[in-house]
C-alpha cells in the first residue's frame, strides 16, 4: 500500500511546520495527536501482510499518541492553570524558518546516506530526521514544561517513522516496547510537571537557572 | 579451574547475603567473613595444582552480547598471585569482622562486608581472566569495591579526599591499560590471541610503556604513588592490610602479565632495576618522618614494591644476557618478596589495627609503653617489624637475600659498566635495609616501648582474640617462611618460564637458602638461650625509675619524640623528599612563645601534581561560560553537535569520497 | 669433616669467645700510654666483666622483656658474626656464598635490639643515643658494603673466607690503590661501628655528648657486663676483616696465625694512638666523615672495575 505512503509522510511534515508556527497550545497538542493518527495508518500500511500483530501494533500507537496522551496533556494544562500561549524563545516565524531549513537539510542528508535500491526515492528517511530536528527545536526553543513534553513526542514519532523504514530488521517487540517507554515517558513528565509546579509556581524551565555554577 | 569458579561464586554470594542480612550485622560480617574463608579452601587446591606444573587450563564462558565470550584460565603466573590473595583475604576477613564489631551500633556493617567479599571476588576475576576486556572490567570492578571501602568513614574531610584521589589515580590507570590492550589487540583481546599475534616495533613499545605506567599506578611504582599513602592510611586497617598486601601486587602481576604479552625483547631489566632501586630509596625516606602509622606503613609498600621491582629487575637482564644462575635468583627473590611482603605487610597494618583499636589513635606522638597493655599486640608487631626490616632469621631478609645475592654476583661476574651498576644498587639496597631499620625501630620505639604519651595510650586495652589470632597466624607464617622456602622453590618454576624464555635452574636458588635455614636456627636457639641466661643472671634485682641525670621530676613528655627520633637522618635527606617546616623561635634572652608546623604532604603532591593540577584547573575554568544551567541551553548543545557530526559525515561520504 | 677440622674450630671458638677483651685492654694501655700514665693492666676488662656478673641489677619500672632482650640479641649477633669471619687463619668457622652480606645484617640485628632496648626505657638519653646510632649506621652501612664488594669484584668470590686471604694478595699486587682505598673506608666503619672517636667518645661522662654509651645507660650489673662482652667481640670482627685485608698472608700456617694476633695487637694500637690525638668531631660533621668512608669505598670499586 504505498501509494498511501507519501501523502501521509508529507502530512506529518507539514503538520511539523504546523506545530512550529502555531501559537496556541491546543493547536500545538492536537498537530502532534494528528501526527499520532497518521502514524498509526502509516503502521498498517507498511506491513505488506495485515494480520493481528500488525493492527493491534496500530491500535495501540493511535490510542497511545493521538489519544491518551493528549487527554493527559489537556488534563494537565487545565490543573495547573497555564496559560493558553505558547512562549516562545525566538518567535513563531524564526522558528518556522529553521523547521523548514531543517526539512531540507534532512532531504540532503538521506540522499547522502547509501541506502538498500528499494529506499532510495522514498520519504521515510528525510520526514523522520525532519520530524526529529522539528522535535529538538520546539524542546529548545519554547519556555513552558508542556510544550517541552510536546517536543519529546514530536521527537518520538520521527524516530517511529524510523522504525517504518527498518520494518524486515525491527521485531514486533521493540515497536511495542518503543511504544511502552513512550508511555512511561510521558507518565513521568506529568508526575514531575505537576511536582515542579507545586515547588516553584511556575513551569518556566527558563526559571530554572540556579544550576549554573557560582 | 573449577575450584577458582566455585570460589568466585562463594563470594559473591556471600556478599549478597551478606547485603541482605543487613539489619543484624554479626551475622552480615560472619557469613562474610566465613565466604572467604569456604572461597579460599576452593581456590587454593586448584591454585597448587597450577604450580605443581599441569599445564594451563581455560574454560569460556558466554556472557550477553557485546561481550560474548569471556574466558577464564588459569596459568602458573595467576596461580602464583591467587595462593596469597585467597589466604590474606580469608585472615583478614576474619579480622575485619572483629575489628569493626564495636561499631555495630553506630553503622550499618553489611555493607564493608559485602564490598569486601566483591573485592576479593574481583581480585580473583583479574587473576583468572584470559582476555582483555574481562580483565579490565574486573579491574574496574575492584577499584569501585576498593573505593567504597576506602571512604568508610566518609565523615572525615581527609578521608574523603583520599577516596577521591584514589578514584583519580585508579581511573589514570585503567586508562592506561585499557590503550595498552587496545594496541595488543589488533588480532582479538583474548590473551591467546594476544601471544599467537605478537606486536612489534614502536606499537610494542608503546604498549609496554601504557602498561607500565597503567599498573604502575596501582602497584605503587614512584612517582606515581601518591595515592597510596593517602588512600591505605584512610582505609579501615583489614582493608589496608589487603589492600597494601595484595592490591597492589595485582599491579605487579600485571605488569608480569603485559611482559608475557609483548614479549621479553625489551630493556625490561634495567627499566625495573632504575625504577625499583629509585622507588625503593624515596619511599623509605618518606617513611621515616610520618607521623601518622599507616602512612608510614603505606610507604614502606612502596619501598618493598621497589625491592620487588629490583629483583625482578636483575633477574630480567641476567637472563636476556645469558646468566641463568643470576637470573634464578633475581626472580625467585623478587617472586617470593611478593608473597613474604604479603605476610609482612598483612600483619604490620593488621597490628596497627590492633593498636588503633586498643588506643584510639593512629598518630605515633600519641602512643607510648602501649606494650606493657597490650602484650600480645606488641609481641607480634616485634615480629612483624623483624620481618619487614629485614633481619634475620625471619622472611623478609631470605627473599632479600636472594636478590641480594643476584645482584651481587652480578656485580661481579658482570662487564664493567654493568657490574658497576649493580654493585652500587647493592649498595643502595643496603641503605635502603638499614634506613628500613630505622624506620621500625622508631615506630616501635614511639609506639610500643617507653611511657605513654596520652590519656588515651594510657588507658589503652588488649584486643580480644578475634583480633589476635589472624595476626598470630601471620607471624607464624613470617617465622616459618625461611624453612619452607627451599622446599616450593621448585613451584617457581613454571612462572618464571612464562617471563622468560631461556631455561633458569633453581639449584642455585635451593644452595643459597640452605645457609639462611641453618642461620635461622642458629639464630632463635641462640637468642633464647642467652635471653633466658641473662634473665638468670639479672635475677637479683631490684626496680627503679629510669635514670633522668638527676632531674627529680620527669615526665613522658620528655622521651624523645618521633619528629626528634627522625630528625638526623631527615637533615641528609634531599631538600626535596623533606617534610616543609615552619618554625618561629624567639631569638632573645628568655623564652618567648614560638609556633612550629610541619607539612608532611608527599613532595610529589606538592612539587608537581598539585601545581600542575590547580594550573590545568584554571584553564578549564576559562570554560566556565558554556555551563549556564539552562535546559534549552545544554538540549541545543546536543542537537548542535548532533547536526554537526551529520553534516562532516555525509560531506566526507558524498562529495569527498564517492 | 676430619678431626683436624673439627679441632680448627673448637680453636677458633674459643678464641672468639675469650680473645676479644683483651682488644679492649690494649687500647685502654695504649692510651695510657700516650698520656704518661701507667694505665690499667692488660687484663682489666676481663677482671671488670667478673665484677660485673657478679653484681646485682638494677632494672627500671618503665622497662620490659625488651631491655634485657637487647644485651642478649646483640651478644648473639656479635658471636654469630663472628663465625662469619676469618679468624687465625683465612677460613671462618663458617662460610657460604654472600656471608658479607649476612654478616652485615646480622650485626643490623643487634643494632635493631640494642636500640629496642634503648627506647625501652622511656628516657630521652637512650632516645637521643638510639636515633644517633640510628643515623650514623644509615651511612656506615653502605660505606661497609661498598667496601666488602670492591673486594669480592677483585677477587671474583661472594665469600668472606673466599675473598680474604691467598686471592686478596693477588689483588695487592695489582690494584694496591683501591685496596688502600678499602682498608681507609673500613677503617672508618670500624670507628663509627665501635664508637671510638673521632665517632664518638667512649670515656665521656656528658651524655649529651654520648652515641653508643647513652643508650646503654640504664644497664647495670650482669646486663652491662653482656653488652661489654658483646661490644668487644664485635670490635674483634672488624679488627679480623681489617686485619686479613692489610696482611693477607696465607702461608706457612704459622706465619699467618702469628701475623692474625700481632695485627689484632697492632690494629688496638692504631685505635689507641686515633683515640689519643684527635678529638671528638662535632656531631654534624660526624656524616661527612662517613660519607668521606662511602666515597673511598665508591672511588675504590670504580677503579677496580675500570
Amino acid at each position: 500500500m504505498t501509494t498511501l505512503f507519501d501523502p501521509l509522510l508529507v502530512t506529518v511534515l507539514l503538520l511539523n511546520l504546523y506545530a512550529l508556527g502555531a501559537s496556541r497550545m491546543r493547536a500545538v497538542i492536537g498537530a502532534t495527536a494528528l501526527q499520532g493518527v497518521c502514524l498509526g495508518i502509516l503502521a498498517i500500511a507498511a506491513h505488506s501482510e495485515i494480520d493481528a500483530e500488525v493492527i493491534a501494533v496500530a491500535v495501540v500507537a493511535v490510542g497511545l499518541k493521538a489519544i491518551v496522551i493528549p487527554r493527559l496533556l489537556y488534563k494537565a494544562m487545565r490543573d495547573v492553570a497555564i496559560e493558553r500561549d505558547v512562549e516562545p524563545l525566538i518567535g513563531l516565524i524564526p522558528s518556522l524558518l529553521i523547521g523548514a531549513l531543517g526539512t531540507v537539510f534532512s532531504v540532503i542528508f538521506s540522499q547522502t546516506l547509501p541506502l538498500a535500491p528499494s529506499m532510495q526515492g522514498s520519504l521515510v528517511l528525510p520526514s523522520s530526521f525532519a520530524t526529529v530536528l522539528t522535535g529538538c527545536v520546539v524542546l529548545t526553543t519554547r519556555r513552558k514544561a508542556i510544550t517541552q513534553v510536546v517536543g519529546y513526542l514530536i521527537l518520538e514519532n520521527g524516530i517511529f517513522i524510523m522504525g517504518l523504514s527498518l520494518l524486515d530488521a525491527m521485531p514486533f517487540m521493540v515497536e511495542v516496547g518503543v511504544l511502552l517507554d513512550l508511555f512511561v515517558a510521558i507518565f513521568v513528565m506529568g508526575i514531575i510537571i505537576n511536582h515542579v509546579s507545586r515547588e516553584f509556581a511556575s513551569t518556566d524551565a527558563a526559571e530554572l537557572a540556579s544550576l549554573k555554577e557560582e | 579451574m573449577t575450584g577458582c569458579l566455585i570460589a568466585v561464586a562463594v563470594l559473591v554470594g556471600s556478599a549478597a547475603v551478606a547485603l541482605f542480612a543487613g539489619r543484624r550485622s554479626r551475622a552480615s560480617s560472619a557469613i562474610a567473613a566465613i565466604g572467604c574463608i569456604v572461597a579460599a579452601g576452593f581456590a587454593l587446591p586448584d591454585a597448587i595444582v597450577a604450580l605443581a606444573g599441569a599445564g594451563p587450563v581455560e574454560v569460556a564462558v558466554t556472557w550477553a552480547p557485546p561481550i560474548e565470550t569471556l574466558r577464564l584460565g588459569l596459568d602458573p603466573l595467576s596461580a602464583f598471585f591467587i595462593v596469597p590473595l585467597v589466604l590474606l583475604g580469608a585472615v583478614c576477613g576474619v579480622y575485619g569482622a572483629f575489628y569493626l564489631d564495636d561499631q555495630r551500633e553506630r553503622r550499618w556493617l553489611a555493607a564493608p562486608a559485602c564490598f569486601y567479599n566483591l573485592l576479593v571476588a574481583s581480585m580473583l576475576v583479574v587473576l583468572i581472566s584470559r582476555d582483555a576486556i574481562g580483565f579490565v572490567i574486573a579491574w574496574e570492578l575492584m577499584t569501585l569495591a576498593s573505593y567504597f571501602l576506602v571512604v568508610f568513614d566518609h565523615e572525615q574531610l581527609e578521608v574523603r579526599r583520599a577516596g577521591f584521589v584514589y578514584l583519580v589515580a585508579s581511573h589514570v590507570g585503567v586508562a592506561c591499560v585499557l590503550s595498552s590492550f587496545l594496541l595488543l589487540g589488533d588480532n582479538g583481546f583474548a590473551f591467546a590471541d594476544m601471544l599467537a599475534h605478537p606486536v612489534a616495533g614502536s606499537t610494542a613499545v608503546a604498549a609496554a610503556v601504557l602498561g607500565l605506567i597503567g599498573f604502575g599506578v596501582k602497584a605503587g611504582i614512584v612517582p606515581l604513588h601518591v595515592w597510596l599513602p593517602e588512600a591505605h592510611a584512610a582505609a579501615p586497617s583489614h582493608v589496608s592490610a589487603l589492600m597494601s598486601g595484595v592490591m597492589i601486587k595485582l599491579g605487579i602481576y600485571g605488569i608480569l602479565r603485559t611482559i608475557t604479552l609483548v614479549g621479553p625483547a625489551l630493556p625490561w631489566g634495567p627499566v625495573f632495576l632504575g625504577l625499583g632501586v629509585v622507588g625503593a630509596l624515596v619511599g623509605i625516606s618518606l617513611a621515616i618522618y610520618q607521623r601518622d602509622l599507616k602512612r608510614a606503613l603505606a610507604y614502606s609498600s612502596v619501598e618493598n614494591i621497589g625491592i620487588i621491582l629490583i629483583g625482578l629487575g636483575v633477574g630480567l637482564w641476567a637472563a636476556a644476557n645469558g646468566y641463568p644462575q643470576i637470573a634464578a635468583l633475581g626472580l625467585c627473590g623478587g617472586l617470593f618478596h611478593v608473597w613474604n611482603h604479603v605476610i609482612m605487610k598483612g600483619l604490620m597494618f593488621l597490628g596497627a589495627g590492633s593498636l588503633l583499636h586498643g588506643a584510639g589513635t593512629r598518630d605515633l606522638e600519641q602512643m607510648g609503653g602501649l606494650i606493657k597493655p597490650m602484650p600480645r599486640t606488641g609481641a607480634l608487631l616485634f615480629v612483624g617489624t623483624l620481618a619487614i626490616s629485614a633481619l634475620p632469621p625471619l622472611n623478609g631478609f631470605a627473599s632479600e637475600w636472594l636478590i641480594y645475592l643476584g645482584l651481587a654476583r652480578g656485580g661481579t661476574e658482570g662487564s664493567p659498566g654493568a657490574g658497576l651498576l649493580l654493585l652500587f644498587a647493592v649498595a643502595a639496597m643496603a641503605t635502603v635495609g638499614v634506613l628500613a631499620v630505622l624506620c621500625f625501630v622508631r615506630i616501635i620505639g614511639m609506639a610500643l616501648l617507653g611511657q605513654p604519651r596520652s590519656e588515651a595510650s594510657r588507658d589503652a586495652h588488649e584486643s580480644g582474640r578475634g583480633l589476635v589470632v589472624p595476626m598470630l597466624v601471620l607471624a607464624t607464617a613470617a617465622i616459618a617462611m625461611p624453612f619452607v622456602l627451599p622446599l616450593i622453590v621448585g613451584s617457581l618454576d613454571p612462572v618464571i618460564a612464562e617471563l622468560t624464555p631461556t631455561a633458569v635452574p633453581q639449584g642455585a636458588v635451593t644452595a643459597a637458602l640452605e645457609p639462611l635455614a641453618i642461620l635461622g636456627i642458629v639464630l632463635w636457639a641462640g637468642c633464647i638461650a642467652v635471653f633466658l641466661l641473662v634473665r638468670r643472671l639479672a635475677r637479683r634485682r631490684r626496680a627503679a625509675e629510669t635514670w633522668g641525670c638527676g632531674y627529680v621530676a620527669p615526665s613522658s613528655r620528655m622521651q624523645y619524640s618521633g619528629a626528634s627520633f627522625a630528625e638526623g637522618i631527615h637533615r641528609l635527606l634531599p631538600t626535596a623528599l623533606r617534610a616543609r617546616i615552619v618554625a618561629q623561635q624567639s631569638t632573645d634572652l628568655f623564652p618567648a612563645p614560638g609556633q612550629m608546623s610541619a607539612d608532611r604532604q608527599d613532595p610529589f603532591t606538592r612539587a608537581a601534581y598539585e601545581p600542575m593540577l590547580d594550573r590545568g584547573a584554571r584553564r578549564f575554568g576559562q570554560l566556565r561560560w558554556v555551563q549556564q544551567g539552562l535546559l534549552h541551553l545544554y538540549i541545543l548543545y546536543v542537537v548542535l553537535a548532533v547536526v554537526v557530526v551529520i553534516t562532516i559525515v555525509s560531506i566526507r561520504d558524498y562529495w569527498v569520497l564517492p | 669433616m676430619t678431626i683436624l677440622d673439627v679441632v680448627e674450630i673448637v680453636v677458633k671458638a674459643i678464641i672468639i669467645l675469650v680473645f676479644p677483651p683483651f682488644l679492649l685492654g690494649v687500647i685502654a694501655r695504649t692510651k695510657a700510654v700516650f698520656a704518661g700514665r701507667v694505665g690499667p693492666p692488660l687484663l682489666q676488662p676481663y677482671y671488670d666483666l667478673i665484677k660485673l656478673f657478679a653484681k646485682d641489677s638494677v632494672i627500671s619500672r618503665t622497662t620490659t622483656w625488651v631491655f634485657l632482650a637487647g644485651p642478649a640479641v646483640a651478644l648473639v649477633g656479635a658471636v654469630v658474626a663472628a663465625t662469619l669471619v676469618p679468624v687465625g687463619n683465612d677460613r671462618a668457622i663458617w662460610a657460604f656464598q654472600g656471608d658479607f652480606i649476612a654478616l652485615a645484617y646480622v650485626l643490623g640485628l643487634s643494632r635493631y635490639f640494642t636500640m629496642a632496648a634503648a627506647l625501652d626505657t622511656g628516657s630521652s638519653f637512650e632516645g637521643m643515643g638510639a636515633a644517633r646510632e640510628a643515623t650514623f649506621a644509615c651511612l656506615a652501612e653502605p660505606a661497609f658494603i661498598l667496601g666488602l664488594l670492591a673486594i669480592a669484584r677483585a677477587t671474583g668470590s661472594l665469600s668472606l673466607s673466599g675473598f680474604l686471604g691467598a686471592p686478596i694478595a693477588h689483588v695487592w699486587s695489582v690494584a694496591g690503590a683501591s685496596l688502600v682505598l678499602v682498608a681507609g673506608g673500613l677503617l672508618l666503619v670500624l670507628l663509627a661501628e665501635n664508637s671510638r672517636i673521632p665517632v664518638d667518645d667512649p670515656n665521656t661522662h656528658l651524655e649529651l655528648t654520648m652515641i653508643h654509651e647513652v643508650m646503654v645507660l640504664d644497664h647495670g650489673g650482669p646486663p652491662f657486663g653482656v653488652i661489654l662482652y658483646g661490644a668487644a667481640i664485635k670490635l674483634f670482627v672488624f679488627v679480623s676483616l681489617l686485619v686479613r685485608i692489610v696482611l693477607p698472608f696465607d702461608h706457612p700456617a704459622w706465619l699467618v696465625w702469628t701475623t692474625f694476633f700481632a695485627g689484632q695487637i697492632a690494629i688496638a694500637v692504631v685505635i689507641g694512638v686515633i683515640e689519643s690525638v684527635m678529638a671528638r668531631l662535632r656531631m654534624p660533621y660526624v656524616p661527612a666523615l662517613l660519607l668521606s668512608g662511602c666515597l673511598f669505598c665508591a672511588l675504590a670499586i670504580v677503579l677496580l672495575v675500570r
